[in-house]
């Protein structure tokens, strides 16, 4: 069975791959596009290691074939700084200490800056809500949460 | 394994019913992708039917509404005037997985996956949703509650999909809601699912109903008798009461990972009496 | 920007307990960070496992013919591939295992012990063709009964899973085998005169289910082997000197030709200190002649790591009416999983530690069923037996009346007590703990109807162990830490932190890895709370080595005598008279000099770590019940644990959180839930419900600093003791809120619902 030929857009970069039918968007981002920072804890959508923007949308990429990205519009945790300068999510969480082991800290990037561009003043609730499909082992949530609810102020602020 | 991205329901068909082997319909992927992960399901043809407009639109028809079988529970949640319309449907489709699952999961995917503790599908069942099924023989409508048949046990004949859902028209003083019981407070499959539709008159009483359960017998259930318990009364404590037992008679559960037999049957009774509440608060509102 | 908080280059200036931005922490935030899985290298090969459907079975033959004529297959291994192992215990983590024993987890021999169990293993050109390949790969299979239960194992008659086990610890000497390994036990006084002093007496037997460490990573490893009997190898683990250790001894490799990378670790918690998938990496690259990249899936982490132990234990005590606990004795059965090792004996030294009893008496036995070899698990036994214990105290609490943080405190154990395991315990903060707690606002907010509230005391004793760190000047006055424990949770800030107060460089200036075999001598595993103790104290013996050599170097400068200079405040100062002739001299002066004044400044420490100190913790937690479907709602939480000092606060913290987190999924939702069959049911983030964001409040963190005079900064390890008051302070709350004492964990719904409806206080 030939591959499929994907066109698509990767962090605003226009990208090209071949991709077999049962590839996922994390498997294609991974394993050939060499954009490791989206993890696989679970391949079954339970802990958002993985987790993408697709067309705008919060997604998990093992949720996603490779195949269904044509022509459309991916975001990972690779292009969520801008340049040299870090986003406000990601400043937040080194000074918050917000990560310990780190690898579920792209998945909930990803997943606290699509909330922040959705609410930009969540309630801790909401907040916690939102995250409620990344999985983190090592925190205990605390520091994450408030380094979302400090960046949603601070963005507030302007 | 090919896949194949129609932009037309006739060409969906002819993809479905001229399939050798097994095909599977592609909405949002977050039980296929997952169940070909396992090994549970090895298609040979994977047919996604997001390219085709209707199973994408949410519309006016009839004065009620038409929801695409491939609209995703985010969608669905940014629709002001359906969630006012129906907010069960539309906070049950939110339940499904997390915020990330809520961006890709359809009802189509949900109810065709054949899980009798769907989320989306109680509620749909409530509301008397009818879903429309394009086929080799064309078109046909079935009600929500008629579609799954048992455990991936669909009613649907080789060749066709879903394609979308009809909500009926929604007079004044009516809502509706969905409660699901898990041990967490997200991530969980429902261990017992409740949604509840219901019309008021002037004066506060239900002259309409439909209950139905989800998790507590092989498909999800409508509970005519349920429905029954409440008409005529405005949710006092005699018809709440009566609205449980009725539940708790309809139940025929396993014991699970998840849950006793005995759980689900006395979660089944509390949900379907708290989520009634909550439509009738949202019904006086409404 | 990405930038540390403004601490300037001027000497005055401490790092040690403030809260530093983590060196590694930038590429953390943008996914730049290489974990296990990260790695590729070019013509690498896919490696997959072939594993045990069957709990228990005897494996008659295994034809892999057919799976080594797929095209695209490069290698297969059985325990054909595996020499086999003499008996030899060794340590992993703070428990013990043998390598007869590691052969036959890594890759199964004579039997298959546990559905997942390894039974072969193939290396293929993609994933598709090697999971092709396991298909074709014909195992026979003599399905045997299993037993997965503690206390069915212990049964006469039950199945046998080795019929080489002879209980150790029993007199006379067994002369069937059994599934026990061991019997151990800790005596202090006679418990039974205690008995007769106490007024009042509470037994209760408690059962636990077995949970797993959970690490959002799982298990990967990628292995090159060259035809010269070296091999390098990338690993996500706790200890990659140990996996080194384990590599070449199951493959019969020189030690010093295996050089291992510790990658990123997603998570490990005692979970990674054993070898899974790296010996199997390995054995394929030789035979592929290519190197072999290894993933276990979330189901294979489930089935096929080392969740902990499941148990049944029973605890009797004593007190007089005053509240005095004058007997404590316990019985302890804790699951090893298919092999021994299970982490009874730290329960057994753990379970009454916090208290100071004259009269203990505490038997463990470990037992082998036909599940998981269990792994360490933060504080591994210990939870389990300090949440029958906590629980017992706080009946006795209820029953005498009395404030549950009053009795504690009345016999907490202090400094000079006597631990009932042996050692007499230095300076020690459980009294602060409590006091803390009973301060806090959290204590003293009234609770409605439904609503409980609890408390539980935790102690892990902590270890120290072999540790080498290496600090090197560069000729810019930089400074390399190369540190050789890996970093799971910040220890590279806390390290960089101490390296700059000891050489007087600004913090942003010094650069911390975790380097690989080849950098350093020994270094035990991180486990034990020992990352941050013991790194610090090889860091601080570099240091001074530094110091010492650019004294030296000042007086060649200087022309000075030794006792004319001294290290003060971040430089080389000149003394007396000879402050007019010379100026101070900071490390990155010397940087500059370093060639002329005899070559690269560096220092390394190589020590085994002595004078750990134990950490003592109390939790507090306030929780509601839904009385009609029996849900738990967890309102608030404090914890108050003792640091001895705090490198870096946030990082204590960070501990504190997490720990208590995992307790209560322990206490509320985590199980292995196994069929009839002996298999798995949740092998997967679905049905093994782990905390989610929305399932807990915020964890407020109280740092207690009781200093560890045995550790030049005052460090206590802390990565464990949080795990350890959490069960029974759960336990406490839910008596408090519903007036039943469930003595099984988890306490799930359908169980609090159904316990209840037998005390006839719901309404369902």
């Amino acid at each position: 069975m030939a591959k499929h030929h994907i066109e698509t857009t990767v962090n605003g970069d226009p990208v090209e791959f071949l991709c077999e039918t049962e590839e996922t968007l994390l498997d294609v981002l991974r394993d050939t596009l060499l954009l490791t920072g989206s993890k696989e804890g679970c391949a079954s959508g339970d802990c958002g290691a993985c987790s993408v923007m697709l067309d705008g949308r919060l997604v998990c990429s093992c949720l996603v074939l490779g195949c269904e990205v044509a022509g459309r519009k991916v975001e990972t945790i690779e292009g969520m700084a801008q340049g040299e300068t870090l986003h406000p999510l990601q400043q937040s969480f080194l000074e918050h200490a917000a990560l310990q082991c780190g690898i579920c800290t792209p998945g909930f990037l990803v997943a606290g800056k699509a909330l922040l561009e959705k609410n930009p003043n969540p309630t801790e609730t909401e907040v916690r809500y939102w995250l409620a499909g990344n999985l983190c082992r090592c925190t205990g949530y605390d520091k994450i949460v408030s380094a979302v609810m400090d960046t949603a102020a601070a963005l507030r602020k302007g | 394994m090919r896949y194949e991205a129609p932009e037309s329901v006739e060409g969906a068909v002819a993809l479905l019913a001229g399939a050798n082997g097994e095909a599977r319909v592609l909405a949002g992927g977050t039980d296929l992708l997952v169940q070909m992960r396992a090994d549970v399901v090895d298609p040979d043809l994977i047919v996604d039917i997001k390219k085709i407009p209707e199973t994408r639109a949410i519309s006016e028809e009839k004065g009620g509404w038409r929801i695409g079988a491939a609209v995703t529970g985010a969608e669905l949640k940014e629709h002001a005037r359906l969630r006012k319309a129906w907010p069960g449907v539309v906070e049950a489709a939110n339940l499904i997985g997390s915020t990330q699952v809520q961006g890709r999961a359809t009802m189509g995917g949900n109810l065709c996956n054949g899980s009798p503790a769907a989320d989306s599908v109680p509620a749909l069942i409530a509301a008397g949703a009818v879903a429309t099924l394009a086929g080799p023989k064309g078109k046909r409508d079935l009600p929500v509650e008629d579609v799954m048949l048992g455990p991936r046990k669909l009613a649907l004949q080789k060749g066709e999909f879903v394609a979308s859902f009809l909500l009926p028209p929604r007079p004044p003083r009516a809502s509706d809601a969905y409660l699901r019981f898990i041990p967490r407070t997200e991530m969980d499959i429902a261990v017992v699912g409740a949604g509840v539709s219901l019309t008021l008159d002037g004066g506060g009483t239900i002259t309409a109903a439909r209950v139905s359960l989800g998790a507590v017998a092989p498909r999800v259930l409508l509970v005519p008798e349920a429905a029954q318990a409440i008409i005529g009364s405005r949710l006092d404590e005699a018809a709440q009461r009566r609205l449980e037992a009725a539940a708790r008679a309809a139940c025929r559960p396993i014991d699970d990972k998840r849950g006793t037999t005995e759980f689900r049957i006395d979660v089944a009774a509390v949900l379907a009496r708290r989520t009634a509440l909550i439509a009738l608060d949202r019904a006086r509102a409404s | 920007m990405a930038e540390t908080n403004g601490h300037s280059k001027t000497n005055g200036q401490s790092y040690v307990g403030t809260r530093t931005i983590r060196p590694d922490g930038v590429d953390k935030v943008t996914g730049r960070a290489r974990f296990g899985a990260d790695f590729n290298l070019a013509g690498q090969l896919i490696g997959r496992v072939l594993r045990s459907p069957h709990p228990h079975a005897r494996i008659v033959s295994i034809d892999t013919s057919k799976a080594e004529a797929l095209p695209g297959v490069k290698a297969v291994v059985t325990r054909d591939d595996f020499p086999d192992q003499s008996s030899e215990f060794i340590p992993a983590g703070e428990m013990m295992m043998n390598y007869k024993d590691v052969v036959r987890n890594v890759m199964a021999r004579e039997k298959a012990l546990y559905e997942g169990h390894a039974v072969a293993a193939v290396a293929a050109t993609s994933v598709a063709i090697a999971r092709r390949a396991l298909k074709l790969i014909e195992v026979k299979y003599e399905v045997l009964p299993h037993v997965i239960d503690v206390v069915e194992a212990m049964r006469p008659g039950a199945p046998l899973l080795h019929d080489d086990l002879f209980t150790v610890g029993v007199e006379p000497k067994p002369e069937k085998p059994s599934n026990i390994a061991k019997r151990f036990e800790i005596k202090q006084g006679d418990v039974e005169a205690g008995f007769k002093k106490a007024d009042i007496i509470v037994e209760r037997e408690f059962k636990t289910a077995p949970v797993h460490q959970g690490y959002i990573e799982p298990h990967a490893a990628l292995a090159t082997a060259s035809e010269d009997g070296s091999a390098e190898v990338w690993t996500t683990t706790q200890g990659h000197f140990i996996v080194r250790a384990h590599c070449a001894r199951l493959l019969g490799l020189d030690i010093g030709k295996v050089r291992v990378t510790a990658t990123e670790i997603g998570g490990g918690f005692g979970g990674k200190t054993v070898v899974y998938l790296e010996p199997l990496a390995i054995a394929l690259s030789k035979k592929a002649k290519r190197p072999v990249k290894m993933v276990m899936s979330r189901e294979e982490v489930f089935k096929a790591s080392g969740p902990t132990s499941g148990a049944t234990v029973r605890v009797k005590m004593g007190a007089t009416k005053d509240g005095k606990f004058v007997a404590g004795a316990a019985e302890l059965k804790y699951q090893a999983g298919a092999f021994q090792g299970s982490p009874v004996q730290p329960g057994v030294m753990c379970a009454y530690a916090p208290y100071d009893i004259e009269n203990v008496h505490v038997i463990g036995y470990d037992v082998v069923s036909n599940r998981p070899k269990v792994a360490a698990y933060r504080a591994p036994g210990a939870p389990i037996s300090e949440y029958a214990v906590e629980s017992v105290v706080d009946e006795i609490a209820k029953k005498l009346r009395l404030d549950p943080i009053e009795l504690r405190m009345m016999n907490a154990a202090r400094e000079g007590t006597k631990a009932a395991y042996g050692p007499k315990f230095g300076p020690i903060g459980l009294e602060e703990t409590l006091n803390s707690i009973k301060k806090t606002e959290h204590w003293n907010t009234p609770l409605r109807k439904w609503q409980g509230r609890g408390v539980a005391s935790g102690f892990w004793f902590n270890i120290g162990g072999e540790t080498c760190a290496s600090l090197t000047v560069n000729e810019d006055g930089t400074v390399s830490l190369v540190a050789g424990t890996p970093d799971i949770g910040g220890l590279r800030a806390s390290l960089a932190a101490v390296a700059a107060d000891e050489l007087g460089v600004p913090y942003d200036k010094v650069r911390p890895i975790i380097g690989d075999t080849g950098s350093l001598g020994f270094n035990f595993l991180t486990g034990g709370s020992r990352s941050a103790f013991s790194g610090s104290m090889a860091i601080v013996e570099a240091a001074k080595q530094i110091k010492a050599d650019l004294c030296a170097r000042a007086c060649k400068l200087w022309e000075a005598k030794p006792d004319q200079v001294e290290w003060k405040d971040g430089a080389v100062r000149p003394l007396g008279a000879l402050a007019e002739k010379a100026k101070p001299m900071t490390v990155a002066d010397f940087a500059k000099v370093a060639g002329k004044t005899g070559g690269p400044i560096g220092g390394v420490g190589r020590i085994n770590a002595q004078g750990a100190g134990p950490s003592f913790g109390t939790h507090l937690v306030d929780l509601e019940v839904d009385p009609e479907t029996g849900r738990v709602t967890i309102l608030r939480y404090t914890v108050a644990q003792d640091a001895g000092r705090a490198l870096h606060p946030a990082y204590v913290e960070g501990q504190f959180q997490g720990g208590a987190v995992q307790g209560i999924g322990w206490a509320l939702n985590e199980e292995y839930i196994y069929g009839e069959d002996g298999k798995l049911q949740n092998a997967g983030f679905l049905d093994y419900r782990m905390p989610v964001a929305s399932d807990v409040p915020m964890i407020d963190a109280i740092l207690v600093e009781v200093g560890n005079p045995k550790h030049p900064y005052g460090v206590r390890g802390v990565g464990e003791t949080p795990i350890v008051p959490p069960l029974g302070a759960i336990a406490n709350a839910m008596e408090n809120a519903t007036g039943i004492r469930f003595t099984e964990l988890p306490m799930s719904p359908p169980k609090v619902l159904k316990a209840l409806k037998e005390k006839g206080a719901a309404r369902a």
